[in-house]
């Protein structure tokens, strides 16, 4: 074994630490097995429930995290897991994560993959200014101590995030400006209609609007341009047939989420549609490895829950109350499904982008040098369109919309990784070798 | 957010004092610092997604080059150089 790796043995190794993975790690070490945890952010909790230290945490954030804490399950922050495979031995499957540069090797009999999900960016001339940032991106960096005080901001896209960050940003005292959702107004509309059969998700919405008082929130306007020189000026709003021009320090603009499948693929679980697809025991195609959360679906924390039980339980070999959970999870998909179509982007967001917009940031690759007739392997062989660090995690989404292509395969690693946590990571031992060692 | 001002870090040689748990990234654009580095073409970029997923806020901390600053926590002496100093 090389220096500097480290080797742990559990019988449940889960991916992520957000609502999702946590339910399922907790449900795991609470079933009697051995179970750890890997999430590359310093604090647990996933996009919704991670903070610092000292502030206001949800009561269902808190009590998850409670229960976690008396389940026994181990977790390692700070870990970016890189590669993940089967033993060659058969025997359970070998997570591979880079912590604080060093490489870390986890080996699992059953694995949970609650990698959850993104933003997704779709180009417009100018979004890559300075000022502008996601939607969610906005609220991480306020939760990471960022002050919005007293800036101008525009928060534009679509999808049901746009009004809880506005009341978030004008609680912390920035001047939300305008709110632009894309989505027609009779989408929106039908939307709130699905949500009266869900009463406790629109008293949420009647707070968020009490929060943000007299902030204009208009339907059907989108963001055709941002402007500046060395960071953003002003921007430009349309509904199609007039613009008009916004003053401001900030933008936060996101269409809605994406399931984070990059590390599914690398395993070889079915993906459609952008996510992962699961059995109702939260298996995916590949037995022994599980799925959770919005890696298989953008539904909410609280489908993410529930779809983290069911598959800490599975993998643990547990069946205590799988029936009382998939009941559960019935309205919470129908609810995520409906929320998918009412907020779907509009065609019109493609005929913004110009031959000089930028559609993969990494490599700075413009509109004009990728020819429609291609796919994304040949985009990124004559462009290098998706071989930045991100790896095609902000340009896969843009291209995916403005062109209809797929992203395929995953090279390993799975996120940018130093040699030697790749080398670590593709030294197969079998699970008996790590035992003897450990 | 509390008043306790505890936490000084050193971006591109200038001290910001910045409240505990405060990200890198945070704590740079708190102090004005917009463009944290430059695109292959020159062109000024800053944080996008506070997440780590975007790989636009990539600075140098401690002298280890290609550090998601969104991801990293700031410490007491921690050492950050972004692309404003070769900017101009
Ligand atoms: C930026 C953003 C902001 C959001 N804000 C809100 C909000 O204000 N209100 C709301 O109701 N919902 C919000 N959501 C949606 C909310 O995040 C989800 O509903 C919920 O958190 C889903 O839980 P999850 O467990 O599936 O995934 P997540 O909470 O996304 O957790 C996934 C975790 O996996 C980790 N991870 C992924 N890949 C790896 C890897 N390779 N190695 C190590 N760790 C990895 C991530 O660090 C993350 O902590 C937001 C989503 C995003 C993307
Ligand atoms: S934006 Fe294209 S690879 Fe990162
Ligand atoms: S802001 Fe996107 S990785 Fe840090």
């Amino acid at each position: 074994m090389s220096a500097g790796v480290a080797d742990i043995v559990a019988d449940v190794v889960v991916v992520g630490a957000g609502p999702g993975g946590i339910a399922a790690a907790t449900r795991a070490a609470e079933s009697g097995r051995r179970t750890v945890v890997l999430d590359e952010g310093a604090e647990m909790g996933g996009n919704i429930w991670r903070h610092r230290a000292g502030d206001g945490v949800p009561t269902q954030a808190r009590k998850w995290m409670a229960r976690f804490a008396r389940s026994g399950a181990m977790v390692l922050n700070g870990a970016s897991v890189v590669d993940a495979r089967a033993t060659s031995g058969g025997d359970g499957f070998l997570v591979t994560a880079e912590r604080a540069s060093l490489a870390c090797r986890v080996h699992g009999r059953a694995l949970v993959l609650a990698t959850g999900s993104r933003e997704r960016f779709i180009p417009f001339p100018g979004w890559t200014l300075p000022g502008v940032h996601g939607v969610g991106g906005a609220q991480a960096l306020l939760k990471a101590g960022l002050s919005f005080a007293g800036k101008r901001v525009v928060i534009a896209g679509t999808g049901p995030l746009l009004l809880p960050v506005a009341a978030t940003l004008a609680g912390a005292g920035a001047r939300v400006v305008l709110v632009a959702e894309q989505a027609p107004a009779r989408a929106v509309v039908g939307f709130a209609v699905g949500l009266l059969t869900r009463p406790e998700s629109l008293l949420q919405g009647a707070r968020y609007r009490a929060g943000f008082f007299g902030t204009p929130y208009r339907t059907g306007l989108w963001v055709s341009e941002a402007r500046g020189t060395e960071r953003l000026e002003a921007v430009t709003v349309t509904d199609g047939r007039t613009t008009r021009e916004i003053v401001c320090d900030v933008l936060c603009a996101a269409h809605g989420l994406i399931p984070n499948v990059e590390l599914p693929r690398l395993l070889q679980c079915e993906v459609a549609n952008g996510a992962v697809v699961v059995d109702n025991h939260q298996q995916t195609s590949r037995p022994g490895v599980y799925c959770a959360g919005e890696a298989t679906g953008i539904g909410g924390a609280e489908l993410a829950i529930v779809e983290g039980e069911l598959a800490g339980l599975s993998a643990a070999g547990s069946a205590t109350d799988v029936e009382l959970l998939r009941h559960r999870l019935r309205p919470l998909r129908r609810m995520a499904a409906r929320m998918e179509h009412a907020f779907a982007p509009r065609a019109e967001l493609r005929d913004i982008v110009t031959p000089d917009t930028i559609v993969c940031r990494c490599e700075d690759v413009r509109l004009r040098s990728i020819e429609s007739g291609w796919n994304a392997r040949q985009a990124k062989l004559y462009t290098r369109a998706g071989m930045g660090p991100c790896q095609g995690r902000v340009c896969g989404a843009s291209l995916e919309f403005l062109f209809g292509w797929h992203a395929d395969t995953v090279r390993l690693p799975s996120e940018p990784a130093l040699l030697s946590t790749i080398l670590a990571g593709t030294a197969d031992e079998s699970a008996d070798s790590l035992h003897q060692g450990a | 957010m509390t008043d306790t001002w505890i936490v000084t870090i050193v971006a591109d040689g200038r001290e910001l004092r910045v409240a505990p748990g405060t990200s890198v990234a945070a704590a740079l654009l708190g102090a004005g610092i917009t463009t944290v580095r430059r695109s292959v073409t020159g062109e000024p970029r800053g944080p996008l997604c506070g997440m780590g997923v975007c790989f636009e806020c990539r600075v140098t901390i401690d002298d280890v080059p290609y550090q998601r600053a969104c991801l990293v926590t700031a410490k007491n002496g921690l050492r950050v150089t972004t692309a404003q100093q070769d900017a101009s």
